[in-house]
């Protein structure tokens, strides 16, 4: 019996590593500490209540950025210790098998659990507020959205300690994700993390789609939209066309593991180019899922920060709706080498450098909008300025890889690692922290103090350009990525050390932002910001920050881009609007539902893991009884009264 | 007090990252890297080398003036008390301004496109390059993990080193036995995947005697960085001479021996001065269901149209025998 047990704990958890040993014990500590803390101060009600069943976009937001950072923490922490691999040649610090896993998280964890919820964060938080809308068009379904991403990526974070990491690479190519090359359980949870996580993808961007398409203000004609909502608009129709093709390959993927089936193995009429083809027509629109809504943010910062209007509204639009549906004609571009033919690789070239033209339109319309303005140099228009060069650069060697011939020899290398870190760290990560300080006091009420946001960025920059400008470098002298080691007569090693140094900087340069952050808790009462701390253009800086459970007291008008601005300027002449009365206000309530049906998914994600049909049944079960529950459930909204609408405006705006 | 530190850091951030900048120039040339891409020594590598380079100044010279604009605009136009620059924040419309950035890149991605079409054309991999000397036949294929190199006309094999002759150009047929790899040889042209269950063609030449070397460069796994092998380019002389001495010195590479070769794992430099007839064809074929490959029809050049079949015709002719 004993016996049995400890075979079984052996097999169950991840055992042999000092490292993880020393990961085990520090979940262990953090997770008996969390529950202590919330015992001790009874804050579990607290938590239920306020966070776990609410199906307020703002929280829904405000939980997306957290469980982000979280997931940025951990795919960083991947990221130093592969770096610390590669400093030196012949490094045994990480064995090659740990060193795969470490590398298929680390890409896996940041692009799906990290870029996505960030995005899904502002997405909320935002999206209403800009539209002068009360919540999105599906709060419920928002709050299972996030609840479905929130355990998925538990579910795949488990791996390392219970069972075993997958180790073949981000998007998994067959067959080294079939059962004949890896037989462990690690590619069992990257399916079903990525696969639970991915619903919930799936739904939020129908569910902002329907938001922005039926739940404007009176008066906000297509063409008055603020921009970042449009940018999410233009995400939101890639997600619907690319995340059931995710969803359909990993589901073959798993059925060829699971059920024996052989849509990707190499015998038995399988092929794995399918797969690769497939992952490619989710992977590359991925990219400007996570790309497009940055240029939003940075939009929104230009115009505000310069204290002038957005320079070619229109031009901007297009070009945005234009990557949309040219991101669905690149994928190829990912297997240039694999003999297509001259007509097939001609023809994904072209498609793949057309995306540059609308991009540096933008570009040129982001420095017009500077040209004549009044730039402020505050911390969100500083990683705004910090991306444009950054971007600039990161998309001609994108140009410089499209060229189909020349990608031969860029293919594969370090130069295109530093590449997609280039456009996905400086495009992407600077644009979500752009927009995360930009949107700070609107979310918390609450202002950061510069100085360390100053530190965070100067570290965070040079460090960027000391780590990935040598890899460049290493790329063009034959290194090959996914490299666990190299030796002592390639000649590579100086590059190496000098990009390990630049990772370790931006490693700092994250430790000065949750500096920055917890510094702004402890003193957030003095902190406290007004309704526009930053002059703002568009709706959201109309209302009181932190903005009230139901957003906006009466409706607002939304006749022009900056209505705010515009309404500013009509205040300053003397003309205001006429007062309207209040009404009550429609809401829907919170709902446990969401939260206890993802748990199950969780279960049954767990139980398809290790082949324990039982639990995923018991979990699918579970799932299907909570859809019953939730159709059975009438009492599903409330009215604010309009004395209470009173009293919080009252107060909010007292205290300002 | 507060105003000292705050000029010094302006001064010391400028300092730093121009130090910085060259040194990541300087550094490398010092450190004894070799530019292996930008350093071709065939007719393919300078091809390419020479297209990056094409792309590389196309590129230049629309970042080049916007890097150059954006410092101008954003110090120019930064909100100070004394800035005199004109202030117009209403202006957000110019249809001669957007007409000239829609045109432009438009005109640089036109003569790219152009350029890279060409040179997609001319550089298909499966393309027969034009030499007076026929081109000598290598037989690649990727296993977990290493390379096995086989020379059907020469009828020896070599794990992990590649010989070839200097100015003769090479038609490397490939696949893989193992998850898709790709073959890389940076100093005489890009690479190729090799992939299970289909060939692949890839005309390659060197220019000089020298050795080179190569790589696997698709992650297939475990130990997948250890794919890496020497190329030896010498005289056809010397490359005669050393297929005798293989010939001579070393052992045969029979059925058994190449299914133990290709079970998982590393392995050293080595040599048989035969293999198995149609090992190659065998291999390709190993996955076909009913005689019928999913990747019968793949390669677009009239050369490499049905590239099993081409590689099939390249050796003798009693192939395919246990396929169908």
């Amino acid at each position: 019996m004993l016996e049995g047990l400890k075979e079984f704990a052996s097999e169950f958890f991840v055992t042999g590593d000092p490292l993880i040993y020393g990961a085990m014990v520090a979940i262990g500590i953090t997770m008996i500490t969390i529950v202590a803390v919330l015992t001790y101060f009874k804050k579990w009600g607290w938590l239920w209540r306020n966070w776990l069943t609410t199906v307020d976009h703002k929280k829904i937001g405000i939980m997306y950025i957290i469980a982000s950072i979280i997931m940025l923490f951990r795919g960083g922490v991947d990221a130093l210790m592969m770096r610390l691999q590669l400093a030196m040649p012949n490094n045994e610090f990480l064995n090659p098998e740990h060193y795969n896993q470490v590398f298929t998280t680390h890409g896996t964890i940041m692009i799906l659990f990290m870029a996505m919820p960030f995005m899904f964060g502002l997405f909320n938080v935002i999206v209403p507020l800009q539209i002068g809308a009360r919540d999105v068009a599906f709060p419920f379904l928002n709050s299972l959205s996030f609840w479905l991403f929130f355990l998925g990526a538990m579910l795949f974070n488990l791996s390392f300690v219970i069972g075993g990491s997958p180790d073949a690479g981000w998007l998994s190519y067959p067959p080294l994700s079939e059962l004949s090359h890896s037989p462990g359980v690690g590619q069992n949870f990257y399916i079903w993390g990525i696969q639970i996580s991915g619903i919930g993808s799936l739904a939020t961007g129908i569910n902002f789609l329907v938001t922005i398409i039926k739940m404007r203000a009176p008066g906000m004609r297509w063409m008055k939209l603020p921009m970042f909502t449009w940018s999410v608009f233009s995400t939101c129709i890639i997600i619907l066309f690319a995340f059931p093709i995710l969803t359909v390959t990993l589901a073959l993927l798993f059925l060829d593991r699971f059920a024996g089936a052989h849509f990707f193995t190499l015998d038995l009429g399988g092929n794995p180019m399918m797969y690769i083809n497939l992952i490619w027509m989710w992977g590359h629109p991925e990219v400007y899922i996570v790309v497009l809504p940055a240029f939003g943010v940075f939009s929104e910062i230009v115009s505000t920060f310069s204290r002038k209007k957005l320079f070619g509204y229109k031009s901007m639009v297009f070009a945005m709706l234009i990557i949309s549906f040219l991101s669905f004609f690149t994928w190829a571009h990912h297997f240039f080498t694999m003999g297509s033919g001259a007509d097939v690789n001609a023809f994904f070239a072209v498609t793949t450098m057309l995306i540059a033209i609308p991009t540096g339109v933008k570009i040129f319309n982001w420095l017009f909008t500077m040209y004549r303005g009044r730039i402020r140099m505050a911390t969100p228009m500083m990683w705004t300025l910090a991306f444009i060069p950054c971007f600039i650069v990161g998309g001609m060697t994108g140009v410089l890889l499209s060229v189909a011939p020349a990608d031969f020899q860029f293919h594969n290398s370090y130069f295109l690692i530093a590449h997609f870190h280039q456009v996905l760290i400086g495009g992407v990560v600077f644009g979500y922290f752009a927009g995360l300080y930009y949107w700070w006091p609107k979310m918390f009420g609450f202002q950061l103090e510069e100085k360390l946001g100053k530190w965070a960025f100067w570290t965070w920059n040079i460090g960027f350009y000391v780590c990935f400008m040598p890899q460049y470098a290493v790329g063009l002298m034959g290194m090959t990525r996914r490299l666990s080691t190299y030796g002592w007569d390639t000649g590579w090693w100086e590059l190496n050390f000098v990009s390990t140094i630049g990772a370790f900087l931006m490693g700092v340069g994250f430790l000065f932002q949750v500096a920055q952050i917890a510094d702004g808790i402890r003193k957030y009462k003095s902190l406290k910001a007004p309704a526009d701390p930053w002059d703002g253009r568009t709706l959201e800086w109309s209302i009181p920050s932190p903005a009230p459970e139901y957003n906006f007291a009466v409706t607002p008008r939304g006749d022009d881009i900056d209505e705010w601005w515009e309404e500013k300027e009509r205040r300053a002449k003397g003309i205001y609007p006429p007062e309207q009365p209040l009404e009550p206000i429609h809401m829907p309530k919170n709902s446990g539902i969401p939260f206890i049906m993802s748990v199950f998914w969780f279960i049954a994600g767990f139980g398809f893991v290790f082949g324990w049909l039982w639990m995923a049944i018991l979990g699918l079960a579970g799932v299907g009884i909570c859809m019953i529950a939730r159709s059975f459930s009438y009492d599903t909204d409330y009215y604010i009264p309009v004395d209470e609408i009173k009293r919080t405006e009252a107060s909010l705006r007292g205290s300002v | 007090m507060n105003k000292k530190p705050r000029s010094l850091i302006r001064i010391i951030i400028p300092v730093v990252l121009t130090l910085v900048t060259i040194a990541l120039i300087v550094w490398p040339m010092l450190a004894g890297g070799q530019y292996v891409v930008l350093d071709p020594k065939g007719p393919i590598g300078a091809s390419q080398r020479d297209l990056i380079v094409i792309s590389t100044i196309l590129c230049a010279v629309i970042i080049v003036p916007v890097l150059i604009l954006s410092a101008v605009i954003v110090w120019r136009y930064r909100d100070k008390p004394d800035n005199k620059a004109a202030y117009e924040p209403n202006w957000s419309h110019s249809t001669k301004a957007e007409a000239i950035w829609w045109t432009v890149p438009i005109i640089i991605i036109g003569l790219l496109a152009i350029v890279t079409v060409r040179y997609t054309y001319d550089l298909e991999p499966s393309k027969p390059l034009a030499h007076e000397k026929a081109p000598i036949t290598i037989q690649v294929s990727s296993l977990d993990w290493k390379w096995l190199f086989m020379y059907p006309e020469q009828g020896i094999a070599t794990v992990n080193t590649l010989n070839i002759p200097a100015d003769r150009p090479v038609k490397f047929e490939l696949t893989a036995d193992s998850p898709m790899n790709s073959f890389w040889i940076p100093q005489l042209g890009g690479q190729i995947y090799t992939m299970s269950g289909m060939a692949m063609t890839l005309y390659l030449q060197a220019d000089h005697e020298g050795k080179y070397w190569g790589s696997g460069a698709n992650f297939t796994g475990e130990h997948f960085g250890e794919m890496r092998f020497d190329v030896n380019a010498t005289s056809d002389e010397d490359f005669d001479k050393w297929v005798a001495e293989v010939k001579q010195s070393s052992q045969e590479l029979t059925t058994e021996g190449y299914n133990a070769l290709a079970e998982p794992g590393t392995s050293n430099v080595a040599y048989y001065s035969a293999f198995p007839e149609g090992l190659f064809q065998n291999i390709v074929t190993k996955y076909v269901v009913n005689g019928q490959s999913a990747h019968s029809k793949h390669g677009t050049s009239s050369e490499a149209s049905g590239a099993i079949q081409n590689a099939t015709d390249t050796s003798n002719q009693d192939e395919d025998k246990s396929a169908n």
